[in-house]
């Protein structure tokens, strides 16, 4: 039974709202030389990152678009007219004082409470290019914690962040990698020191509120030998009418015994292109845990990875990706073992309401012979309107006879009695079909920490809205 | 024979072969276009997500031709290998694109309207039916350049025309065989299925030796047209000597509340690319996909699929086993791909890989394209090794480690076989697999 897509009608000037800019530093459009140089000016850079700036320049300008396997909608990127730096200029504020009332003002819109800003202490609010607001917990910093900005990173604590900065993700590795070691700036460096277990997560809210301008974070976390750690990044952004594009990138490095789970909530603005590398690699009985929510966004490309380099080594992707009308969440896993005994599991969920599409792209790589390696992935893909769209496209290859990996996709759509169901209880369809879209993700929002998955849910009954009717 | 020159496929040779033609102006048009597309096509690159782990890069058409005829005696030679299954409606034999041997089908079939023979004879005989169904099935699985040139080259091959409601009960059969070294065959097989009609067949793929250790190539086509509710059951055996290159494309299409099931068993060559297409153009069609595939020593396995639902209500079901030995390599690349037409589609897709060796590499790409939503679709690929547990089991009741190994590898293969519907033709196949284990 096939049923017909009704008009998607959902108010969409919700968070649609922005505040006239003025910037100190701004370098313009296009990205050239020159605005490399002007980067590493107004930051006052080490040589060293200027030269892996421009290197990362050339390798940007000679890779091609990878349209041979992505979509054609990248072609629609006008890089020239992207902005690639702007900056307030003022140093990283210490205190809630000191962050300028617009800003504050942003805040209040993202309904962030009065309270909750209070405990926002350790996170860095990133306002734009440069972290406006940042102030570490006292006790982090008893802890031997080192929670700053990159560029702070790379000048005061070379000696921790050097030895691992583009080594994860070298500028290299793809198109975007190579645009965002061009021209990064914001994003959080974080150092774990030995058997440190922090309790609570850190955080960090990144904000764009400069048309067509480009944000380029650049995390880098660290966590020394059997240290434990949580990282959450949750992003919202106002609307505009031209695209706006968004590329970063994270490697995180889990030393031996280490644990890192890195949460991301991702609600940008449909015209914001989301392209996004993310990596991990985990030492011996080290363990990597990526738990992603892509939700928003005109096209997000994104595939959290793990090289498993120790013996025992973990990795995990849990993933959700609901795509609406005008929207693809091209989104995935990749699981490169790399050591004997190494497990690695991939659950990724995804849900297409409208036009909108969903990919799942996935890589499960056993090289050379290796023992003991285990993969599980799954991937389950809800329809919920005849023209939505899902595509899987995995790859898997193994070595050896000593591994064993399994890989189980469904595709599927609600079913007419569990509405119906539902609907003899007294919901009406929309309720009915967004508890049902629920419960198809509701084992994985399990995962995330209390309110982020009450935020979740919140979005989820949102973007159904209308869907069915 | 081997000579010192580099061999290629140049103007000369197609010129020479067009002249074989020349009472088939029609004919003639399509090979020179092909001919002329093929000159024009890039070789296919791994950069092509259809051609992605391939081993493509180390094959070159240079140093092989089209073949030449074989003697009188190596046509004896081979007439007596063709006998995989003796009690047939119709068998025909090639070699080096030669026709070695016609069997008829019975006067009664043939009083029905049944057409059995050479692709050439048949394209001055029933130019109308060529005209209609020869090539009109677009391939979609990247191999545009070798198809042109097997189009291009196309010598030999079988035309079977079942008309409506004709039913024939006991299988036929096609050989290609392979004789010379860098020489290049491009066997062809058309089968035509009107309503109703029933049809059982198998296809044989081998070379003259065994043992050769020199080149060959083969680039072949088949293709089913299945009308409204006919059955069609193919079987195509690969057992080419293991230098030679294999390029093998299916395109089928199932009409409507069409039953067409394909079972390939593959266990030759150096490089096997198999590329199997079935498209649903209408409701209701069942289609079932199977495979098995034996790799040893250095041997590539290159399997690529696509079931294509582009009508509603229909059933497509896949299922790759390959067991791995030694240094091989298998690649499983499969696609559902579901059109915003397919409604009520139920599609399955599954690759197990069965790892017997620790350098083995088995890749596997199972995909999926849906753009209708109400329907049922799933994949599923697995790659592991003996299960430890079933060996302990058997072992337990007193059975010697190796032969309860072999037990469970042969095992594997089972699920597969069993599924083909003639005994002698289940009993040859079990042989020639397992004739492949005790050999490597």
């Amino acid at each position: 039974m096939s049923t017909p897509t009704p008009d998607i009608d959902i108010d969409r000037s919700k968070g649609d709202f922005h505040f006239a800019e003025d910037y100190a530093f701004d370098a313009g459009t296009g990205l050239r030389e020159d605005t490399i140089d002007y980067i590493s000016d107004a930051k006052g850079e080490d040589e060293w990152v200027r030269e892996f700036r421009k290197k990362a320049l050339k390798i940007f300008q000679d890779k091609p678009m990878p349209t041979s396997w992505a979509t054609k909608d990248l072609e629609n990127i006008v890089f020239d007219d992207v902005r690639y730096y702007l900056a307030k200029g003022q140093k990283a504020s210490r205190t809630w004082e000191e962050v300028p009332d617009d800003v504050k003002e942003t805040f209040e819109r993202l309904g962030i409470p009065e309270s909750e800003r209070k405990f926002l202490a350790g996170v860095e609010a990133q306002f734009d290019s440069e972290a406006v607001y940042s102030r570490m917990k006292e006790d982090l910093e008893k802890l031997g914690v080192i929670f700053v900005g990159p560029h702070e990173g790379l000048h005061e604590y070379p000696e921790i962040f050097k030895k691992y900065f583009g080594k994860v993700i070298p500028s290299g590795d793809n198109k975007f990698s190579a645009l965002n070691s061009a021209c990064f700036s914001g994003g959080s460096f974080i150092y774990i020191p030995k058997g440190v277990k922090v309790a609570q997560p850190l955080q960090a809210y990144f904000r764009i509120n400069a048309e067509n301008f480009g944000q380029f974070e650049r995390t880098l976390i660290i966590a020394d030998e059997g240290s434990e750690m949580t990282y959450m990044e949750g992003c919202t952004a106002p609307k505009f009418d031209t695209a706006t594009l968004h590329s970063a990138v994270v490697e995180l490095v889990a030393l031996p015994g280490a644990k890192i789970q890195y949460i991301t909530v991702q609600n940008w603005s449909n015209n914001v292109f989301n392209l996004v590398t993310k990596r991990g690699m985990a030492m011996e009985e080290a363990e990597i845990r990526w738990i992603d929510c892509n939700i928003g966004s005109r096209l997000t490309m994104k595939y959290p990875g793990v090289i498993l380099k120790g013996r025992k080594a973990r990795g995990e992707v849990l993933s959700i990706a609901l795509a609406n009308d005008g929207q693809h969440q091209d989104t995935g896993a990749k699981m490169v073992h790399a050591a004997d005994e190494t497990t690695s599991n991939i659950i990724s969920k995804s849900i297409s309401v409208g036009k909108g599409r969903s990919t799942y792209r996935g890589l499960v790589q056993i090289p050379k012979h290796l023992k003991g390696c285990k993969n599980n992935t799954e991937c389950d893909a809800l329809l919920i309107n005849t023209n939505s769209r899902t595509d899987t496209y995995p790859a898997i290859n193994v070595r050896g006879d000593h591994n064993s990996v399994q890989h189980e996709a469904s595709v599927s759509k609600v079913s007419a009695e569990q509405i119906f169901y539902m609907q003899q209880r007294g919901m009406n369809e929309g309720e009915a079909m967004s508890l049902a879209v629920n419960g198809f993700v509701n084992d994985l929002v399990r995962e995330f920490p209390m309110e982020y998955s009450v935020e979740l849910k919140r979005l989820i009954d949102l973007e159904m809205e209308g869907s069915v009717g | 024979m081997p000579t010192l020159d580099k061999l290629t496929f140049n103007q000369e040779s197609f010129d020479a072969h067009l002249a074989d033609w020349n009472a088939l102006p029609w004919l003639q048009a399509i090979k020179r276009e092909n001919w002329e597309a093929f000159q024009s096509l890039p070789m296919p690159t791994r950069k092509d997500e259809r051609w992605r782990f391939s081993g493509i890069k180390d094959f070159s058409l240079d140093g092989f031709r089209p073949a030449t005829a074989p003697s009188d005696s190596r046509k004896a030679e081979l007439l007596a290998k063709s006998e995989l299954v003796k009690d047939s409606a119709g068998r025909l034999v090639f070699a080096d694109n030669t026709l070695v041997q016609h069997d008829e089908v019975s006067a009664e079939l043939k009083a029905k309207g049944v057409i059995w023979m050479p692709l050439q004879q048949a394209c001055l005989e029933h130019p109308e039916l060529i005209q209609k169904y020869f090539l009109a099935e677009e391939s979609r699985l990247g191999s545009d350049k070798l198809l042109a040139l097997h189009n291009a080259f196309l010598q030999g091959g079988s035309l079977l025309y079942v008309p409506k409601g004709v039913v024939i009960e006991k299988p036929l059969l096609s050989y290609y065989w392979s004789c010379d070294c860098e020489e290049a065959i491009f066997p062809h097989t058309l089968l035509i299925a009107e309503d109703n009609a029933k049809v059982d067949f198998v296809d044989y793929y081998g070379s003259m030796k065994d043992d050769c250790d020199c080149p060959a190539l083969s680039i072949g086509v088949g293709t089913i047209h299945a009308g409204q509710g006919a059955q069609i059951f193919r079987k195509i055996v690969q057992n080419y000597a293991p230098a030679t290159y294999s390029f093998q494309s299916e395109a089928n299409v199932a009409g409507r509340d069409a039953n067409v099931k394909t079972i390939a068993v593959n266990l030759g060559s150096k490089y096997a690319r198999f590329e199997n297409q079935v498209r649903i153009a209408e409701a209701g069609a069942e289609v079932k996909m199977y495979s098995l595939t034996v790799a040893t020593g250095e041997q590539e396995f290159d399997q690529r699929t696509l079931q294509v639902h582009a009508a509603p209500n229909a059933v497509s079901d896949l299922l790759y086993k390959n067991a791995l030995l030694d240094d091989s390599h298998t690649i499983f690349s499969g696609m559902i791909l579901v059109e915003p037409e397919g409604q009520q589609t139920d599609a399955y897709q599954t690759n197990r890989n069965l790892l017997l060796s620790p350098t083995a590499e088995a890749s596997s790409l199972p995909g999926l394209e849906i753009e209708a939503n109400d329907v049922k679709c799933s994949h599923g690929a697995t790659t592991g090794q003996i299960d430890e547990e079933q060996l302990f089991y058997l072992m337990a009741r007193g059975m010697p480690k190796k032969i309860a190994h072999q037990l469970l590898v042969f095992g594997f293969f089972e699920e597969i076989i069993e599924k083909v519907d003639n005994d002698e033709l289940k009993d040859n196949l079990r042989t020639l697999v397992q004739g492949k284990f005790t050999n490597s």
